[in-house]
């Protein structure tokens, strides 16, 4: 494709889609459900929270990775421990 | 372009949600233009400054008052509105095919017809999300390489090699409908 081509290509896209208008604005304030978005995201507790206390999904994953080490390798015990 | 004081930044940055409704009442009306620009529907471009400032409000203490609010806020902007071209990239097809008739530009040539428009604003829409912002913006926009570029995060270069794709992607999707540019 050559500069000419290009050149063609381009007038043509600009015939089948206008510029925006430069002073576009929004039809409304937009204050309003931001401050929304703003309130449901504060709403949202960051991880689920049951029985009290705070288990994120990624507890739980390593939780399940301690259990099935200790299953297979039993002998990993001491050093966890000496770890904890 | 809106002058906020170094202390709206600082305050911005550290947090304080005052400073944030100042920066947003400041910025939502360009912040709105750059993405209507890009997604081209005055609903989405709406609901995607809301999403824009979300993340602005988000990532506060990563921003660097030195470096100016519009750019980043613009970068932020130009990434929202491509995960959304790139979730929905079905649905501008279809409003497209079903939408009919595309209103001619003032300065229209009348060479052109409105079926070649038509088919023509269908094959860009069809491209992929990440070449389609770079050649709106640099080609349909007229906005210079070196905004669009800092919009997108990627180098000048970058831009003419995206805008490059764009066009020849689009001249083979118009080819085989029997589209001679």
């Amino acid at each position: 494709m050559n500069e000419h081509d290009q050149d063609q290509l381009k007038k043509l896209l600009q015939q089948a889609l206008p510029q925006v208008e430069a002073d576009a604005e929004p039809a409304r304030d937009l204050w309003p459900a931001m401050l929304r978005r703003l309130d449901a995201d504060s709403a949202k507790p960051a991880v689920s929270v049951r029985n009290g206390f705070n288990w994120a999904w990624f507890d739980g994953a390593l939780a399940a990775s301690l259990v099935v080490l200790v299953a297979f390798f039993p002998a990993a015990i001491p050093l966890l421990l000496y770890y904890l | 372009m809106p002058n906020e004081s170094s202390d709206v930044l600082n305050r911005f940055r550290q947090g304080d949600a005052f400073a944030f409704e100042t920066l947003f009442h400041q910025h939502q009306r360009s912040v709105y233009g750059w993405i209507l620009r890009i997604v081209r529907d005055p609903s989405s471009a709406e609901d995607l400054t809301v999403e824009t400032f979300w993340r602005i409000y988000r990532a506060h203490a990563r921003f660097e008052p030195a470096r100016g609010f519009e750019g980043w806020a613009r970068r932020i902007a130009t990434h929202a509105a491509l995960d959304s071209l790139r979730a929905s990239g079905d649905k501008f097809e279809l409003d497209t095919e079903a939408g009919g008739e595309i209103p001619a530009p003032p300065e229209a040539d009348p060479a052109v017809s409105a079926e070649i428009r038509a088919k023509t604003a269908q094959a860009f829409r069809r491209l992929p999300p990440k070449l389609r912002i770079a050649a709106t913006l640099a080609v349909i926009e007229d906005r210079p390489q070196k905004d669009v570029a800092a919009a997108l995060g990627i180098s000048v270069a970058a831009v003419k090699l995206r805008v490059f794709r764009a066009l020849r992607l689009l001249r083979k999707d118009l080819e085989r409908q029997g589209i001679t540019p």
